[in-house]
């Protein structure tokens, strides 16, 4: 089990945080997504990817605090193929400092489930020791939602998902973290080190300005392997078929709440 | 007028040498994939490798700004006929994104023509063809002699404001009586003490009506007879006594950009104004001429891929005579006819790109893609333009745009009849101008 702790005094005092931001390449979210014939899943050959939308805003986060002077360093990873080094390119040019690439061999690439990638992220979190991992609530191609939690339980550390406000608390230990659940809003003080998940209101990701593209030409770039790390990929699940979901069927309207229940009577559904 | 040049006029024919902002990493890329590599500058780069990671980068910040600042704007901009060019310029500007090839002491990226070319295709995704033009005009057509030749004063007043997308610039040199004839525009700045005072006037001034200053071409040398060695560009601020905008022209297309004409009387600025050495205006005028053709060229590939997609959806739900209007040969034939065409326009932009990157002059083959551009885009646009039947025929659709906005691309930034004998002379066909 790994631990450590922030006791000091004022994080504003201190040197800033130290965030590892995740960030995912996933199939763009403006591509039609296509079922490959055989079933096994959808086509990703030849079609446009780009980083999660939720990670986008989980970086853009993360240089915000650097730039608030909450954070002193912003670090971010990527689990993914070899073209997970655009998307980590593309976090720096936003002001991320520098990337850690942990490449995945395209033959275990389709079977990687949140709970490798999570037991990836810990090990490097062992190395690397940040104050805060600021990750997507989840996935726009799987939607698992699940990476963060499991994050926080194998480091066992406190977790904040859905956050729509990151801020320091009000003596500055901790971090004050608002969060999107289904009644509203939930605020909660957690201590650092914590893992952190962005939902859709924690901001608007800025768009990478040309010079800052250059600049992060030159930023390092760290490649790592799961053998390296230790982490073992076998896969927990096997995917049985991948299907278009049903083409939605015309509805009926009706004109009154007694039609709507007479009709919900016929079909059975209510007795 | 005909543009007829004799082989005696050689500086026209001259291997124009870029920037020396061509990046030596990007020479090594280029020249390390062709078998004489380095030694011969001529060899054919290998254009696969034209575009790097970073060029995507690019594009895609300059996509998210077309789909969040202009597209959703263009509509009410074609209606006002003028589009808010200091708002959208001041975003371009803090993106960094007009001032790819200028000089980093200025603001600019110092980077090859390859990104100016990246960027000019992406401009394609707009909704119409009057904003990408006036951006054109700001980034690439109204800076490159200043950036290049202008006093370090000249560039901190005039280069890195428009860098910075703080002022409006615009180019002068059309006029009434001269479009393609550019040596015999009448505009004079006269040297008066320590001023230039200019007296004249100019015609078709994309941004002229909103523009901070000009990028004007008069004659200043009276004593000089050749006209192609008796003009000079001057930067000139257009909130000075005596400059009118008479009015904006009404134009059958590229509604969203205001193209003015400017009457000048006794307007004086410093002759320190004055662009590099007086009297090589015009040479100046003709060194950026092959990145603006290639500029013309790229910008609308994109746009015309997706006409030919978009026609294509469109014939693809469309009935007639118990059919879908796609199912029909002549329509789907059409269209891939259509579609490989753009790719080998496409094709000779990048080969050219490449070429001049590589330090080559590409004055015949910018040339060819324009004159091809210009003609491609009125016949795609007009062939689509049929199979959306009455509907392509009115406001509503974007097809109806695109073929009023095209059909300026064989008169603008330098006449299909200019191209035309430019490609001649290159074949030595150009017969002697007629003896005066």
């Amino acid at each position: 089990k790994y631990i450590h702790i922030i006791n000091k005094a004022d994080m504003a005092a201190s040197k800033g945080l130290k965030i590892l931001v995740g960030c995912k390449r996933v199939i763009d979210y403006a591509v039609k997504v296509r079922v490959k014939p055989d079933r096994s899943g959808v086509v990703t050959e030849g079609v446009k990817h780009s980083m999660n939308p939720f990670d986008e805003i989980a970086v853009e986060e993360a240089v915000r605090m650097k730039e608030k002077k909450l954070a002193g360093e912003a670090v971010a990873i990527s689990v993914g193929p070899p073209q997970s080094q655009e998307t980590l390119r593309t976090a720096l040019a936003m002001g991320i400092d520098r990337a850690i690439h942990v490449e995945i061999p395209l033959a275990q690439l389709e079977k990687l489930q949140p709970i490798h990638v999570s037991k990836l992220l810990a090990k490097v979190c062992e190395s690397e020791k940040p104050d805060l991992v600021i990750l997507g609530k989840q996935a726009i191609d799987d939607d698992c939602n699940q990476t963060g939690q499991m994050l926080a339980a194998l480091l066992d550390w406190p977790q904040a998902t859905f956050a729509s406000k990151i801020e320091p608390s009000q003596d500055s230990k901790q971090l004050r973290v608002t969060r999107e659940v289904d009644g509203g809003l939930e605020t909660i003080d957690v201590s650092v080190p914590a893992v952190v998940t962005s939902d859709l209101r924690l901001n608007e990701p800025r768009y990478a300005t040309l010079p800052n593209i250059m600049k992060a030409k030159k930023k390092p770039l760290a490649k790592m392997s799961p053998d390296q790390l230790g982490v073992d990929l076998q896969p927990r699940q096997e995917v049985i078929s991948v299907e278009d979901p049903p083409v939605r069927k015309a509805g009926a309207k009706v004109e009154s709440v007694e039609d709507l229940v007479g009709k919900l009577r016929e079909k059975g559904l209510v007795k | 007028a005909s543009l007829s040049f004799t082989v005696g006029r050689s500086f026209l024919c001259r291997p124009v040498v870029p920037y020396s902002s061509v990046s030596n990493a990007m020479r090594r890329s280029l020249s390390s994939a062709s078998p004489m590599s380095g030694s011969d500058a001529s060899a054919e780069p290998n254009t696969d490798k034209l575009f790097t990671a970073e060029h995507e980068a690019m594009r895609s910040t300059l996509r998210r700004i077309i789909e969040q600042d202009i597209n959703p704007y263009v509509d009410e901009w074609e209606a006002k006929e003028i589009f808010p060019a200091k708002q959208l310029f001041k975003k371009l500007g803090n993106a960094g994104l007009l001032g790819v090839t200028r000089p980093v002491e200025y603001g600019g990226l110092g980077l090859d023509y390859s990104y100016s070319v990246a960027l000019a295709e992406e401009y394609g995704r707009v909704n119409c063809g009057g904003v990408p033009m006036a951006i054109g005009v700001q980034s690439d057509m109204a800076t490159p002699a200043l950036a290049r030749f202008g006093s370090h004063e000249l560039k901190e007043q005039f280069l890195r404001p428009s860098i910075a997308g703080d002022l409006v610039a615009c180019l002068g040199v059309s006029e009434p009586t001269a479009g393609s004839d550019v040596a015999s525009i009448k505009t004079t700045a006269r040297r008066d003490g320590d001023d230039l005072v200019i007296n004249g006037s100019k015609m078709w001034i994309t941004s002229g009506m909103q523009a901070d200053w000009m990028c004007l071409l008069a004659n200043t040398e009276a004593s000089v007879k050749d006209p192609y060695l008796s003009k000079s560009l001057i930067c000139l601020p257009l909130d000075l006594p005596g400059v009118q905008r008479a009015r904006k022209i009404r134009k059958i297309g590229m509604h969203s950009s205001d193209t003015a004409q400017l009457f000048f009387e006794n307007v004086r600025v410093p002759a320190s104004y004055l662009i590099g050495e007086p009297g090589q205006g015009f040479i100046y005028q003709m060194l950026q001429f092959q990145e603006e053709r290639l500029f013309g060229a790229a910008a609308n590939l994109l746009g015309l891929e997706l006409i030919i997609q978009e026609t294509a959806e469109y014939a693809r739900q469309r009935k007639a005579f118990g059919q879908s209007l796609l199912d029909f040969q002549t329509v789907h034939f059409r269209l891939a006819e259509l579609l490989t065409e753009v790719e080998l326009l496409r094709s000779m932009v990048y080969r050219a790109t490449a070429k001049y990157v590589a330090g080559n002059d590409v004055t015949m083959l910018a040339s060819m893609a324009k004159l091809k551009a210009g003609r491609l885009v009125r016949e795609v646009t007009d062939s689509c333009l049929q199979y959306w039947g009455g509907m392509g025929f009115t406001d509503e659709v974007r097809v109806s745009r695109f073929y009023r906005d095209g059909r300026l691309l064989s008169i603008g930034a330098g006449a299909d009849e200019v191209m035309l004998s430019i490609i001649c002379k290159y074949m030595r066909t150009l017969p002697k101008p007629p003896k005066k």
